[in-house]
C-alpha cells in the first residue's frame, strides 16, 4: 500500500525490494551469471557466483520492457562494482524475455520456474503452483528440475494477483495483509460464485450491501481463488512436495486455503536473509542457473 | 382483443413489454438493482400505466432473463433463447440466425420461419463476450458509453490490446492512453474483440440469411459496424432492440393464454 | 516415462478449453499444422534439456482465444482434427463449457 501523488491510497501497491548476500565477493567467482525475469507485473533480476545467489532485485514492469529488464538488473549490481562486461551469460525469462537486451538467449518462464524452485527447496519438489500478477501457471517437474506437465493461464484475471488487487482495492484493504485479514474470519464463508473478476466484483458488492463484513467478503473472494488455482493443479496432477511461488506465495489467506482444498502441505519459505531463496524470484533464478549451464555447454564444446 | 405481457429479468435490467393482438403497445425498463424483485414490480406497473391498463387487463405474463425466478407475479416462464427466437421472428419474418448481446451474456440462436428454436449456443460468465466489457472500457477510456461507437468508426486501424479479459484489457487501457494512442483505435480495438468472440458464436451454428442482432448491445453502432465487418454480411436490428426478449416473452404468454380460453 | 506436456489454453468462467501437446512426444512431423482449418499450430522451438527442439505448438495469438478458434472443429463431439492426425498420440483435447 502506498500514496500516490494526489494522495489517494492506492491499496494494490506492493513494494519494492533488492538484498544482496553481504559475505560474498564476485571477484573470488568463476562464473558470474544473471537471469532477469521480465513479469506482466514484477521484473525481477538474480545475479549469481557458480550458481549461489549473490544478488537480486524485485521491482514493478513498467511501460517498457527492455527499460525494466534494464531497471531491475542495474538495481541487483547496485554497490556490488559489477559491470555488465563482468557477466559470462545472461538468460532473460517472463512475459517481456525477448525484449531482455542483455541476455544472451531468452528461455519460456515455466522452465526457468521449474528449475528456480528446484534450486530454493531442493529435488524432491514436484508440483509447482506460481501465481503472479496476470497469470497462474501450474508446473509438474521430476528431481532435475525439468518439466514435466505444465498450465499456463494468462487468459484471465480470475485467480492472479491483479485480479486480487482489484478486489482489494474494492474492499481498500492493503494489499499486503489481505491474507491476515480474510483468516480472520470465524467460520470460513462459501465462495463467491462467480469465476470472472468482473462478476464477482459485482457479487462482493452485493455481499457488502447485505450486510458481510469486509473480512468476510475477501474470506469468501480468496476461497474462490483458491478452488480455482487447485482446479489447475489437479489437472496437471499435484503430487509432492509442493511449492508455491509468485508474489501471491506471500498471501497466507490464499496459502492457507490451497492447502487445504488440496489436503497437502506447501514446503515452507526458506529464510530470505540466509540463503536469498525468494520464491517470487523462482523465474529469475531458474534463468540465472540456465545461463550458468550454458555458458559451460559452450565452454566445453569450444574446449 | 387480448392483451399479454413478457419481463425480462436481465442481470442488468428488468424490461417489460405489452402487447395487444400482436402488436406492441407498452415497453418499459429499469435498472435491476439489488432488489430485482421489487423491481420487477414496479416496471410492470410503469409498463401499465403508459398502456392505461390495469394488471387484471393481462390474460397471461411470461417471465425470462437470468432472474426469471425473481418474477415471482408471472405465471408461466420460457428460456432466453426460446423468446429470442419467437421476437427475431416477430421483428423480421426472414429471422433465421438470432444473435443477442446482452450485458453479462450473448446468445446466438438458429429458428424455423415460425419462430421455432432449432439451435443455439451460449457465452456467459466471462465479461469479456458481453456488454459489460464495452461499459468497462467506455470508463477507462472516459468517454460516455453511446459515445464509444461513433468515437470508433473513425479509427481505420485497432489499438493492440489484451482484449481476452475486461480486467487486463482495463490496464492496458490506461497505459495506452498514457502513451497517448487514439482513443478512436483504442474503442475500434474492443469492438473488434467483441465482433470476433460473437461472430465466431454464430458461425458454429453456420450463418443462415436473414442474421438478426437483438439486446441492449444491438444499440452500439461501433460493435454493429466491427461485427458486419466480420461476419461480411448485412444484420437486421429492430428499432429497440433492448425489449426483445420481453417482447418473445409476450408472444409466448398470448399463444399460451390463448390455449386456455 | 518422459514427458513434457503443455497445455495451451485457458480455464475461465465459462469453462475449459485446451489443446494439449507433449513435446517429448511430438516428432516435429508437422501433420497436425496441415489440418488445422484455423492455422492456430505453428511449430515452436521448446528448451529441454538445455536444447532447442521445435515442437508443435498453439500459436501465442490463439492461445488466449481458443474457445472461439478451435469451435468450428466442434471439440466437445471428439474427432478433433490435429488429435486425430497425429501418429505419435502426442495431442489431445480438453472441451468443457459450463452450461
Amino acid at each position: 500500500m502506498t500514496n500516490n501523488n494526489n494522495g489517494k491510497t492506492e491499496y494494490w501497491r506492493w513494494l519494492e525490494y533488492r538484498k544482496s548476500m553481504p559475505n560474498m565477493n564476485w571477484k573470488d567467482a568463476k562464473i558470474v551469471t544473471a537471469g532477469v525475469d521480465v513479469g506482466s507485473v514484477g521484473s525481477k533480476a538474480v545475479i549469481m557466483l557458480d550458481g549461489e545467489i549473490y544478488a537480486w532485485s524485485v521491482m514493478r514492469t513498467g511501460s517498457n520492457s527492455s527499460d525494466s529488464a534494464n531497471k531491475a538488473l542495474g538495481w541487483a549490481m547496485e554497490g556490488t562494482g559489477l559491470t555488465l562486461k563482468d557477466f559470462q551469460y545472461i538468460v532473460g525469462t517472463g512475459y517481456g524475455r525477448v525484449n531482455v537486451p542483455m541476455a544472451n538467449r531468452a528461455i519460456t518462464e515455466i522452465a526457468c520456474h521449474a528449475k528456480g524452485a528446484n534450486y530454493i527447496w531442493g529435488p524432491t519438489v514436484r508440483t509447482v503452483l506460481d501465481v503472479g500478477g496476470q497469470d497462474v501457471k501450474a508446473i509438474r517437474c521430476d528431481e532435475t528440475g525439468k518439466v514435466v506437465s505444465f498450465l499456463m493461464n494468462d487468459k484471465c484475471a480470475a485467480g492472479t494477483g491483479r485480479g486480487m488487487e482489484v478486489i482489494a482495492d474494492l474492499l481498500q484493504i492493503p494489499i499486503e495483509d489481505v491474507g491476515k485479514v480474510s483468516l480472520s474470519v470465524t467460520e470460513e464463508p462459501e465462495p463467491v460464485s462467480s469465476t470472472c473478476v468482473v462478476f464477482a466484483k459485482s457479487e462482493a458488492v452485493g455481499l457488502l450491501r447485505k450486510g458481510w463484513t469486509k473480512e468476510k467478503v475477501l474470506a469468501a473472494y480468496l476461497r474462490a481463488m483458491a478452488t480455482r488455482m487447485s482446479e489447475l493443479i489437479e489437472k496437471v496432477g499435484c503430487e509432492k512436495d509442493f511449492v508455491i511461488t509468485g508474489g501471491q506465495s506471500k498471501n497466507i489467506g490464499l496459502v492457507h486455503r490451497v492447502e487445504n482444498i488440496l489436503g497437502i502441505k506447501r514446503l515452507p519459505v526458506p529464510n530470505l536473509d540466509e540463503s536469498g531463496r525468494d520464491p517470487a524470484s523462482a523465474g529469475a533464478i531458474g534463468a540465472a542457473l540456465f545461463a550458468k549451464a550454458l555458458y559451460e555447454k559452450s565452454q566445453n564444446v569450444r574446449g | 382483443m387480448m392483451i399479454s405481457a413478457g419481463i425480462d429479468m436481465g442481470t442488468q435490467r428488468v424490461k417489460v413489454a405489452i402487447i395487444k393482438d400482436k402488436q406492441i403497445i407498452a415497453q418499459s425498463q429499469n435498472f435491476s438493482g439489488f432488489e430485482p424483485a421489487k423491481v420487477a414490480e414496479q416496471t410492470l406497473k410503469e409498463a401499465l400505466e403508459s398502456a392505461k391498463l390495469s394488471r387484471e387487463d393481462i390474460e397471461h405474463i411470461t417471465a425470462t432473463g437470468a432472474g426469471v425466478n425473481m418474477a415471482s407475479f408471472a405465471d408461466s416462464t420460457i428460456s432466453m433463447m426460446g423468446a429470442d427466437a419467437k421476437a427475431g421472428a416477430y421483428y423480421f419474418p426472414s429471422a433465421r440466425t438470432i444473435m443477442d448481446v446482452g450485458a453479462e451474456d450473448a446468445r446466438a440462436v438458429k429458428c424455423d420461419e415460425n419462430g421455432v428454436m432449432m439451435d443455439f449456443v451460449v457465452n456467459a460468465r466471462c465479461a469479456a463476450g458481453a456488454g459489460t466489457f464495452i461499459e468497462a472500457m467506455a470508463r477507462a477510456l472516459e468517454v460516455e458509453m453511446n459515445d464509444m461507437g461513433s468515437l470508433s468508426l473513425n479509427a481505420e486501424r485497432a489499438s493492440p490490446i489484451n482484449a481476452s479479459c475486461v480486467i487486463f484489457a482495463e490496464s492496458d487501457v490506461v497505459s495506452l492512453i498514457h502513451r497517448e494512442e487514439p482513443k478512436s483505435e483504442i474503442a475500434r480495438a474492443i469492438f473488434d474483440a467483441m465482433a470476433e468472440r460473437v461472430s465466431s458464436m454464430v458461425n458454429r451454428l453456420g450463418v443462415t440469411p436473414d442474421v438478426v442482432l437483438i439486446g441492449g448491445v444491438a444499440k452500439d453502432v461501433g460493435f454493429v459496424a466491427s461485427l458486419k465487418r466480420r461476419l461480411g454480411i448485412d444484420i437486421l436490428i429492430p428499432e429497440e432492440p433492448i425489449y426483445a426478449g420481453a417482447v418473445g416473452a409476450a408472444l409466448v404468454a398470448a399463444k399460451r393464454a390463448k390455449r386456455r380460453h | 516415462m518422459r514427458a513434457f506436456i503443455t497445455y495451451y489454453g485457458y480455464t475461465d468462467g465459462s469453462g475449459e478449453y485446451y489443446i494439449v501437446i507433449d513435446a517429448e512426444k511430438c516428432n516435429s512431423c508437422g501433420d497436425c499444422i496441415k489440418v488445422c482449418p484455423e492455422g492456430a499450430l505453428v511449430m515452436e522451438a521448446m528448451f529441454i534439456d538445455l536444447e532447442d527442439k521445435m515442437v508443435a505448438a498453439v500459436t501465442e495469438e490463439q492461445r488466449k482465444k481458443i474457445r472461439y478458434t478451435c469451435s468450428s472443429c466442434k471439440p466437445e463431439e471428439g474427432n478433433v482434427p490435429c488429435v486425430v492426425a497425429c501418429s505419435q498420440n502426442a495431442i489431445a483435447c480438453i472441451w468443457k463449457p459450463k452450461k
